[in-house]
């Protein structure tokens, strides 16, 4: 049985049918980056994996546990979808930090308020994460004062306070300038390092190329195409990946 | 009368005119809360009585909202409480408007805590789902994200908008006067009808003044304790 499971998810919003059933399954440490146009269903996909948002049917399972079960909708009491939560991290694409907090009482304001630890642990293991990606002299400062790029750095480093299972990112880099993205995919990329489980929902090509174990191209709320980055950008099997690759590859 | 005379004796209707101000201000902006979420609720009969509610209240003039609060126990129910309440203080304690300065205090919180509700929904509507969401993703409870995440930064954009409402608040007093509670205006009419003074009436907006100036500064300073961030 592998880390992550995720069986048959499928999500429609009124009448729009965003997941038509969507199945893949991530080891431990492995990278897994999800490719796509806009409207595929990949952000849906991630919120669904965060509790954000509810599946229809299928199952999700972490570690042996199951999270979610489609036909048993009674364990999604407010208690059980918070605890799920705790499983998954979330880095938006717009950040979100919360502006009236500096770097520091971001990471640890979650922490401290789910009592993960005694003050002195959390405020230890903050330093830390925020050392780790890279912001320890902006420490104090508040979120308005950070570019967009340690912004997402920060986030980051919240997400990764409340020790995740499994990190997600959706699209971490859209809403930056093209010389900020560096930093954000660096640190990224230290974390697969240090052997973090992610999933990364990401328009960087050549990121998800370097970085993933594995890619998933999502086209119209299905997985068109998934394997190894070599067999998904070298030799796709899907006319949609085709398009899709030669446009974003394309050089202007 | 001279001129320390009548400024202390307006000085006695002003401070009439600041235990409405106050305690509007204390009970009218905590009840404004409730109304803000029964708005802002799911449960739609809730959210139509909450909406009916601030409608007519928004709807209705002041002065008559206190003229029927005021009268209307009395000719409806035949039970004028507030009048029998005017007479218990005068005859036990020898203060004539009692009763009456009752009937200002529910209409002005009443009144106030709908336009405040507006301000609150107003404020908690423009946080950005964004905000919620990374509280829930971090596993918080929603009153946790609610206290911790989103309530200071409604605060602060609710700060200006307050500001003006707590300064159309205090010159709304004068709206006591309908019925002969003798805040500071009334005082000043009164010395015009016995003492054929005219111009302490023009007099009274000094009062007014000085007390808009203090909580500008006031606010003006809470306005910039808040601004060491941005939402």
């Amino acid at each position: 049985m592998s880390f992550l499971e995720v069986k048959d998810i499928k999500k429609s919003f009124g009448k729009t049918e965003v997941l038509k059933g969507v199945s893949f399954n991530l080891e431990k440490g492995e990278v897994l980056s999800i490719l796509g146009s806009s409207g595929g269903g990949k952000t849906t996909l991630l919120r669904c994996l965060n509790f954000l948002e509810t599946p229809d049917s299928g199952t999700i399972s972490v570690g042996d546990k199951l999270l979610f079960d489609g036909d048993d909708k009674n364990m999604l009491n407010d208690e059980q979808i918070r605890e799920n939560r705790l499983h998954f991290g979330l880095v938006f694409q717009s950040f979100n930090l919360f502006p009236q907090y500096n770097v520091f009482d971001n990471v640890t304001l979650a922490p401290k308020l789910l009592k993960k630890g005694t003050n002195e642990e959390i405020d230890a293991a903050a330093s830390e994460l925020i050392e780790k990606v890279g912001l320890t002299d902006k420490i104090k400062n508040y979120p308005c004062e950070l570019s967009g790029g340690q912004q997402q750095r920060v986030a980051i480093a919240r997400a990764l306070a409340m020790n995740p299972d499994i990190l997600c990112f959706d699209e971490p880099t859209s809403a930056l300038d093209p010389e900020l993205t560096g930093e954000v995919l660096r640190v990224i990329k230290g974390l697969k390092e240090s052997g973090s489980t992610m999933i990364v929902v990401t328009h960087e090509m050549e990121f998800a190329k370097n970085v993933s174990d594995k890619i998933i191209f999502m086209a119209d709320g299905v997985i068109e195409e998934m394997g190894t980055p070599e067999q998904v950008f070298g030799n796709p099997k899907s006319e949609k990946t085709r398009n899709f690759l030669q446009n974003s590859l394309e050089k202007i | 009368m001279s001129f320390l005379e009548v400024t202390l004796y307006l000085l006695n209707g002003f401070k009439i005119s600041l235990v409405i101000f106050v305690v509007t201000l204390l009970l009218g902006a905590p009840l404004g809360l409730p109304i803000a979420f029964c708005s802002m609720s799911k449960f739609k009969p809730l959210k139509a009585l909450s909406k009916t509610i601030v409608w007519i209240v928004r709807g209705i003039p002041l002065m008559l909202q206190i003229f029927i609060i005021y009268y209307v126990p009395g000719l409806m129910f035949d039970y004028p409480m507030f009048s029998n309440v005017d007479k218990f203080f005068y005859m036990n304690y020898g203060i004539s408007d009692a009763g009456r300065l009752m009937a200002v205090l529910i209409a002005f919180i009443i009144n106030y805590a709908c336009y405040f509700s507006e301000i609150y929904r107003g404020g908690i509507e423009s946080i950005s789902v964004g905000q919620y969401e990374a509280g829930y993703v971090l596993g918080l409870k929603k009153s946790q994200v609610f206290r911790k995440i989103v309530l200071k930064q409604v605060i602060k954009r609710i700060v200006p908008p307050m500001s003006n409402e707590i300064i159309t608040l205090i010159k709304d007093t004068a709206l006591a006067n309908c019925i002969t509670v003798g805040e500071i205006i009334l005082q000043a009419k009164e010395l015009a009808a016995t003492k054929a003074l005219i111009w302490p009436l023009f007099y009274t907006g000094v009062f007014y003044l000085l007390f808009v100036g203090l909580l500008t500064i006031g606010l003006g300073k809470l306005e910039k304790k808040l601004n060491y961030f941005k939402s």
